[in-house]
This record gives structure tokens, C-alpha cells and sequence, in this order.
């Protein structure tokens, strides 16, 4: 029996795993005292001085140009509100975090707010893909997931009663637009550029409701996560395919990218874009600076955002440019005072500092409406059942009812008119926007599009007072 | 002749220091289990060390631990293929979709047991790792790195371009429900954990059996490993398989603990970061897969709240985390090139010399090279290949029991292939 170089070995093997022994009964030992008992009777997130809400936003990465400005944006209002006593004595703290749009940071992100910083509610987060990967397990800790930062048709349902939309769905863009289309441009022929994703499909669901089949001459779609380059190819099928009237719907940078090589080309058609990426104080400057790109000269840049004259769009609070309108005035008081001066300095009042300010706004309204006793269940209440009595920006009230949970549901349609030349923020060039229809609202089912004929939202007294 | 089972005879790897043989340890062919019940027993510590560790942490704690196990999972496989087999994927991310997906649709269409769902899952991306790693097993490292590198580009698209995988949105899971009133989080980081341990187990087991002895040969010379009888494309395809199904495993674990799979959450620069977290733990080695799990879930958690500490704007505290894990890897690399379990493993080797006052250097003469160069893996591996580079050049004549060949084994391996 050879038993040699056994023994040593068996010996370190048992030393290590007696030490290992010892290390685990230490930690079972002192287990026992750390685990917590922790029950708090209140409502999460909220105390007699302050309320702790979070989200999840792109600070950088491909989608953060443009909507990292929203959360800053949304924090101005909380800010305001916060040196004006706060709600109920409440002052707001709101912690965005940063997940670059990618749906597992947006899951992890998202448990931290939840079981670090015990978020009362889930506020402004940003994303189909990032929300959708949080809404199961939000609803399985019953925390708010409110105003989510996306027009998917897949907010409001039975089975995440906690959840609510904001924006309109881009079905009720496209069924506006799309009879927009159908009575002003009749016997014209109407060609499609879309996103293949679900923003792209959503809102030529709703051009499809309206504008009749036979119509439509030509549908092209763009890849958002290759987008890089001009759509040429697409912008030329168009052309080829005889198209008057393009509907689009595109992010800001993917307007730009169309509109140029079709301009090249000699393609002129009338552009009908979905409000999300007709912005023109955000497609403006992208056009801009893709030309000096291409062309390395600047007065072709600074003509460049001319191209955006005549653009028909959506929109669904008061336009930028329209500077007597009192929620204007207010909505850039509170940027300038309460916002950093880059964001200020930086973008000014674009549309997605609007958003911001107007997302943020709602919050406090629903704190208010949910009175001094807040829970999470009161403020769900006070949502689902004083929601159309709120004071936002929107041009037409709040829809949220126990049965629906998206926000705005009508737009108006309007045209730009910009002149060629730079936008300078928050002074400077502004283009203007001509309105050319009444309001309408309608449903994203095949419910029609009817004209919106209640009161516009007016601006609270404590808010108009700041604009002076 | 029935106790020089070739299961026994084998070189050991990644293993503590004190259980490392040289390969001429005739005596070893005694103990033909041990490695078995020495994992069994570290398992079980394991085990240990996490629940104590789950049950007496918070529950956000929980879920970043759940984290780092179904990290530890695909990088398991990435470092059994780097570390073992020599072949560089720059795409398992790709994997972890068709797990993640396979997850999704099967809870989606026909929901059943929880283990069996992972299971499939991990089948499928076995499936998929023997489908790219056949014609994969004919190109050499750079090439094979461009053919990961496209598949993790192009599935997401893939799936983007389907129906049945729910486009942009992706498809929902439901994540398991705890039994009694235990917690959810916890619960899920149990599962996760036990993956782990059970993938470190299974791997572990078969890196010492004739399997890790082929791979890591082939990984040497694959002239010399198929003069000696390995079949060289055979065994890359198992390997690439084999790691393919762990990184399913692990995708199919992110399914759940996220609560969705879509095309965003795996993008390349996961498949990018999950490489260099298996080489900063140390490619080859099952302890070190740890190392470079805690790296991949805590980096960006610390880089955070250092950038918050020194007041930088979101951007620069964006790029931080990545700026951090490079500068950690480039002084890792420099500092221990085997990797931090290479690094861990020197320091505790002069420990054990501190303490026993001799050089246990002595004892794996092949292994200490230059100190840090010194991850037993590697040194073992070359032995058996240079093993069967001696018996393929000396032919068949030492074939039927030399002594080299019974230490080491590689004609048997060629026997019972074969067989």
C-alpha cells in the first residue's frame, strides 16, 4: 500500500475546511443580530416632511440625447414646489437614475429605488422596453408606476391597475393626422416612413383607420438601432412611388435624416410627422449640425432647419413658440429658476423640457388632489377619479378614469413655419407654429375622431404668480 | 490495471493550494473519488455561505447576490472555453438570448415546472452552441472571435424582426413564487445560487475527468493532441457547447430576475464585458468566475457613488464605471496576469510558505513558473500535452502501458473514444 504524498494532502484539505467551519458558524453567529424587523406602519416614501419618488431615465447612451433633459426638467417643478412650503408640508424628493435605456440596468435600477430608497412612487420613467421590464414587479410591491414616459398602446389594462400612461398613445396621433390627411389632402397620393418598432406600427395603425387603403402608394421603415446614415433609399422608393403627402413617424434625429437626402434628391413632398420627432427646436439644430457634417459649411447648416417650413405635426400642449400663452410663460419661469443653467442655457423651453415640466406638474396636482393623509392608495384614488379636474398644460384635460389610464388623449394639428436660420436658445430665432384644426380627441380603438369642445386647463394662480 | 481509471489519474486544476499534485503522483491512482467528494464538500460550504449570507442581508442585497450567480453561470462556461479550450468568444451574449428567449416562450405557450423551463433553456443554447460551433471548430481564434462577434450583433435583430418574440418589447416572465411567506427576492437569488453552485459542480468534475484532459490539450497543440489520438474538432464543438449552455442557463436566469426578455438587454458591450470579467477573475479558473461576477454587478454600483462622492456630472459618472473597470483590468492584468484568482492563489501560496517555512513550490515544479504565471490550469495542461506530444512522436511503441502514458493518460482517451 504506496500512501505516500496521501496524508499532507488530506490534512491542508480538512484545515480548510475547518477553517471555512469556524468563518460560517462566526457569520451564522453574527446573522442572527442583523436581521432586521423592520415594519413601518406609514406609507412608504412618505413622511410628515417629505415625499421620496425615483424613476429610471436615459442620461446617456443612444436615447439620451434630448430626453436626458426631461428628468432635470421634471425636478425644476418638484424644486419650485419644494421652496414654496412644499405639498401639504411635504417637500418632494425625486431620484432619477441613469439606465442608459437598457431594460436589465432598468430592472436593477429599479429594485434599488424600491428597496434602498423605499420610493413612495415610480415616477416619469422613460421607455417601452425599460418600462415594460419593471411593470411585473412594481405592480408585485404595489408601488405607483406612474406617467410612464412612452405612447405604447400597453398601459392601460385591468391587470397593472397601478399603471399609468401620459402622453397620447401614438394611435390616437395617427388617427388625428390620418384624418387630417384624408380631408385636406383627398385623391393625393400618401406614402408611409416609420420606425419598425412599436412606435412606428402604433401610429400607422391609426394613418390606417383613416386614410382609405387604396391611398397609400409606398411604406418604408427605418431600423432605429442602425440608424446612422441618410435614409436615401427610402426617401428615393417615395419619390419613385409618385408619394404627395409623406406621414412619418420618426425620432427627432431620423426627421433629420430623411429630409435631408430627400431635399438632395429634389424631393419635396408635404411632410404630416407625429409629434414626437416634429420638435423643432430639436429637429432644427439636428438638421443644422448633420449638414455642417456633410457639407462642412455654415451657411448651409444655418439653412439647413428651413427645411422643417411647412412640416404639419401634432401637438398636445401649447407649442413652444406661442410665448403669450400664460403655461408658456410659467413653464420657462420655472426652467430658468429652478433647473441648472446648462439645461436652461442649453435647450430652454424644447419640447422635451415642456414634457418635463408638464409631467411634473401633474404629479403635483395628483399629490394635491390625494390630500393630506397620502398613501399609495389614495393617490391612485384621487388619479383615477379627479384626474379630469386637474390643471395641466395639456390641451385638453387629464382622461385617467378607473377603466382608462392614459393621460392626454386629443391634439391639435399644426403647421410649422420656419424660417431658415439658427435657433439660439432660450433667446434667439424661434420658428412659429400656425394651428390648423380644432382640438379632437379620440380612442385608440376605432372609436371616431371627434372635436374637443370642454374648457383648456387653465393656469393655477400659485404658478402665474411665478411667471409674473 | 483497473485502478489507473483515467478519471484518477488526471492533473488537477483549479483547485486551493493544497490539493494540487504533480502529475507523477503514482499514489493518487489510490483516491479515484476524492475529487468528487471534495467538491461535494465545497458545495455544500458554499451553500452554506450563502444562506447565511442571504438571510442576513436586505433584500436589494439579495437580488445583486442572485446577480452575481447567473454571472457566475455564463462565466463558467466562457472561462471552461477560454481558460481550458483555448477558443476566444466575443459573442456569448448571443447564447444568453436563445436561453432568455427559449425561457419566455416556453412560459409564454406552455408554462411548466421552473426547473424544467431551465433545463430547456439550457438545451437549447446547447443546440445553438453545437449549430455555430461546428463550423466555428475550423477556424482558428481571431476568426472564431468575428463569428461570435457577428451572432451577437445579429440575433438581437433577429428577434427584432419576429412576431413570435414580441419585436422591440420583447416578451414578459413570470418570475417564481416563493413557497409560504418567504421573500420573492430572496427566493430567486436561491434559485440563481443553486444554478451556480450546481454549473461549478458539473464543470469543476468534468475539467479532472478525460474531457478537461482533451480540452486543455487540444488547447495546447492540436497537432500534437490529435497525433495522440483526441478528435480536435469533436472536442471544440463540446466545449463551444458546453459553454453555450451555461451562458443559456445564465440568459434564462437574467430572463426571470429581470422580468423580461427583449432585444435591449443584451447588447454587445455585455458580450464584450463578460470577457473581460472572465479574464479579470482569471481564465480557466472556477473561483475566480466570482471575482469577475462581483466585478460585472458591483463596478457601475461603486463607480456611482464614487462619481457622486467627487460631484461629477452624469455623463462623466456614466463613463466612470466603464473607465474603472478598464484601469482595473490593465492593472490586473499587469499586476497578476493570470487573473485576481491567479493573484489570490500567489499570495496565499507565500502565506503557506510563511507558515510551514519551506517552499511548497516544490511540490508542482511545472506550476510556479515566475509566481504569477502560475495558475495550475495551465501548467497541468501543458504537462498532458506535452505528454501526448512525447507519446505521438515516440509512436505506437509506448502505447501499451508506459509509464508516461499511465500518468497521464491520452492513449486511453484514444481507446475508449473510440469505442
Amino acid at each position: 500500500m504506496r500512501r505516500r504524498g496521501r496524508r499532507p494532502v488530506l490534512y491542508r484539505s480538512w484545515v480548510a475546511v475547518g477553517a471555512a467551519s469556524v468563518v460560517l458558524l462566526a457569520a451564522c453567529g453574527a446573522g442572527v443580530g442583523w436581521t432586521s424587523g423592520a415594519g413601518a406602519a406609514s406609507t412608504t416614501g412618505v413622511t410628515k416632511s417629505s415625499i421620496t419618488i425615483g424613476a429610471t431615465v436615459p442620461l446617456t447612451g443612444p436615447a439620451a440625447p434630448g430626453y436626458s433633459e426631461i428628468a432635470p426638467a421634471m425636478d425644476a417643478v418638484f424644486k419650485w414646489v419644494n421652496a414654496h412650503g412644499g405639498v401639504y408640508g411635504r417637500k418632494i424628493k425625486y431620484i432619477y437614475l441613469n439606465d442608459k435605456y437598457d431594460p436589465s440596468t432598468t430592472a436593477k435600477l429599479t429594485r434599488k429605488l424600491v428597496l434602498t430608497d423605499h420610493i413612495f412612487a415610480d415616477v416619469g420613467s422613460l421607455g417601452t422596453p425599460t418600462d415594460l421590464a419593471i411593470q411585473k414587479y412594481l405592480h408585485a410591491e404595489k408601488v405607483p408606476h406612474l406617467f410612464i414616459e412612452s405612447g405604447c398602446n400597453c398601459w392601460s389594462t385591468s391587470k397593472y391597475p397601478e399603471e399609468l400612461g401620459w402622453q397620447p398613445p401614438y394611435t390616437t396621433d395617427g388617427k388625428i393626422l390620418g384624418m387630417y390627411i384624408k380631408t385636406h389632402f383627398p385623391g393625393k397620393k400618401i406614402g408611409e416612413l416609420y420606425q419598425d418598432t412599436e412606435f412606428g406600427k402604433d401610429f400607422m395603425k391609426g394613418i390606417q383607420m383613416e386614410v382609405p387603403a387604396s391611398a397609400i402608394v409606398s411604406k418604408q421603415s427605418y431600423d432605429v438601432t442602425t440608424l446612422a446614415g441618410a435614409m436615401t433609399t427610402q426617401m428615393a422608393a417615395l419619390q419613385a412611388a409618385g408619394a404627395q403627402v409623406v406621414a412619418m413617424a420618426t425620432i427627432p434625429a431620423a426627421t433629420a435624416l430623411a429630409m435631408l437626402p430627400a431635399y438632395a434628391i429634389g424631393y419635396t413632398p408635404q411632410y404630416v410627422v407625429d409629434n414626437v420627432g416634429a420638435d423643432a427646436p430639436t429637429v432644427g439644430p439636428l438638421l443644422s449640425s448633420f449638414t455642417q457634417l456633410a457639407t462642412k459649411t455654415s451657411s448651409k447648416a444655418a439653412a439647413a432647419p428651413g427645411l422643417l417650413n411647412g412640416v404639419i405635426t401634432n401637438i398636445y400642449m401649447p407649442a413652444e413658440s406661442t410665448a403669450t400663452n400664460p403655461w408658456i410663460k410659467v413653464e420657462k419661469a420655472i426652467l430658468e429658476k429652478y433647473t441648472t443653467t446648462t439645461v436652461w442655457k442649453k435647450h430652454g423651453l424644447d419640447g422635451n423640457t415642456e414634457y418635463g415640466v408638464a409631467l411634473g406638474y401633474t404629479f403635483v396636482q395628483a399629490l394635491q388632489a390625494a390630500g393630506k393623509n397620502l398613501t399609495r392608495t389614495s393617490l391612485m384614488h384621487a388619479l383615477d377619479t379627479k384626474a379630469k379636474s386637474f390643471h395641466t398644460p395639456g390641451l385638453v384635460p387629464l382622461r385617467y378614469s378607473t377603466k382608462v389610464h392614459y393621460g392626454y388623449m386629443g391634439s391639435e394639428v399644426v403647421q410649422e413655419t420656419t424660417a431658415a436660420g439658427t435657433f439660439k436658445t432660450p433667446a434667439g430665432t424661434w420658428p412659429s407654429t400656425k394651428v390648423l384644426s380644432p382640438v379632437y380627441t379620440t380612442t385608440t380603438g376605432r372609436g371616431p375622431v371627434k372635436k374637443y369642445t370642454g374648457k383648456v386647463p387653465s393656469v393655477p394662480k400659485a404658478l402665474a404668480k411665478l411667471a409674473g | 490495471m483497473t485502478s489507473a481509471r483515467p478519471d484518477s489519474a488526471g492533473p488537477v486544476t483549479a483547485s486551493p493550494p493544497g490539493t494540487r499534485w504533480p502529475a507523477r503522483a503514482a499514489g493518487r491512482v489510490r483516491l479515484p473519488r476524492q475529487p468528487l467528494v471534495r467538491n461535494l464538500i465545497l458545495l455544500i460550504a458554499g451553500a452554506a455561505f450563502f444562506y447565511v449570507l442571504t438571510t442576513s442581508v436586505s433584500t436589494y442585497n439579495d437580488f445583486q447576490i442572485g446577480e452575481i450567480a447567473l454571472y457566475a453561470v455564463v462565466l463558467a462556461g466562457l472561462s471552461l472555453l477560454t481558460g481550458h479550450n483555448g477558443q476566444f468568444s466575443l459573442g456569448h451574449g448571443a447564447f444568453m438570448i436563445v436561453g432568455g428567449y427559449t425561457l419566455a416562450l416556453l412560459q409564454a405557450y406552455d408554462p411548466m415546472n421552473l426547473a424544467l423551463e431551465l433545463v430547456i433553456a439550457t438545451a437549447a443554447a446547447a443546440v445553438a452552441g453545437v449549430v455555430v460551433g461546428m463550423p466555428a471548430a475550423r477556424l482558428s481564434a481571431p476568426y472564431l472571435a468575428g463569428v461570435t462577434l457577428l451572432l451577437a450583433l445579429a440575433l438581437p435583430q433577429l428577434a427584432a424582426q419576429y412576431g413570435v418574440f414580441g419585436g422591440e418589447q420583447g416578451l414578459t416572465t413570470t418570475p417564481p413564487i416563493a413557497p409560504g411567506s418567504l421573500n420573492s427576492q430572496q427566493w430567486l437569488a436561491w434559485i440563481e445560487i443553486l444554478c451556480a453552485l450546481l454549473v461549478v459542480l458539473v464543470l469543476s468534475n468534468l475539467l479532472r475527468s478525460r474531457f478537461g484532459r482533451a480540452f486543455r490539450a487540444v488547447r495546447d497543440d492540436e497537432v500534437a493532441a490529435a497525433l495522440s489520438g483526441i478528435h480536435v474538432a469533436r472536442t471544440k464543438v463540446l466545449a463551444f457547447s458546453i459553454s453555450a449552455a451555461c451562458a443559456g442557463l445564465g440568459g434564462a436566469l437574467l430572463a426571470l430576475s429581470v422580468g423580461v426578455v427583449n432585444t435591449g438587454e443584451f447588447p454587445l458591450s455585455l458580450s464584450i464585458a463578460l470577457l473581460a470579467a472572465m479574464v479579470l477573475g482569471g481564465a480557466g479558473s472556477l473561483i475566480g468566475i466570482w471575482w469577475g461576477a462581483v466585478a460585472l454587478v458591483y463596478m457601475s454600483t461603486w463607480a456611482t457613488s464614487l462619481s457622486k462622492q467627487l460631484a461629477l456630472g452624469t455623463s462623466a459618472s456614466a463613463y466612470l464605471s466603464d473607465a474603472i473597470f478598464g484601469a482595473v483590468l490593465i492593472v490586473a492584468m499587469l499586476a497578476a496576469p493570470t487573473g485576481i484568482q491567479g493573484g489570490v492563489r500567489w499570495v496565499l501560496r507565500r502565506l503557506w510558505a510563511l507558515v510551514i517555512g519551506g517552499p511548497p513550490t516544490a511540490r508542482a515544479p511545472g506550476a510556479q513558473a515566475a509566481g504569477g504565471r502560475a495558475a495550475g490550469a495551465r501548467a497541468s495542461g501543458r504537462e498532458v500535452a506535452a505528454a501526448s506530444a512525447n507519446a505521438g512522436s515516440a509512436g505506437p511503441a509506448f502505447a501499451d502501458g508506459s509509464p508516461t502514458m499511465q500518468s497521464t493518460g491520452p492513449s486511453r482517451h484514444t481507446e475508449e473514444d473510440r469505442a
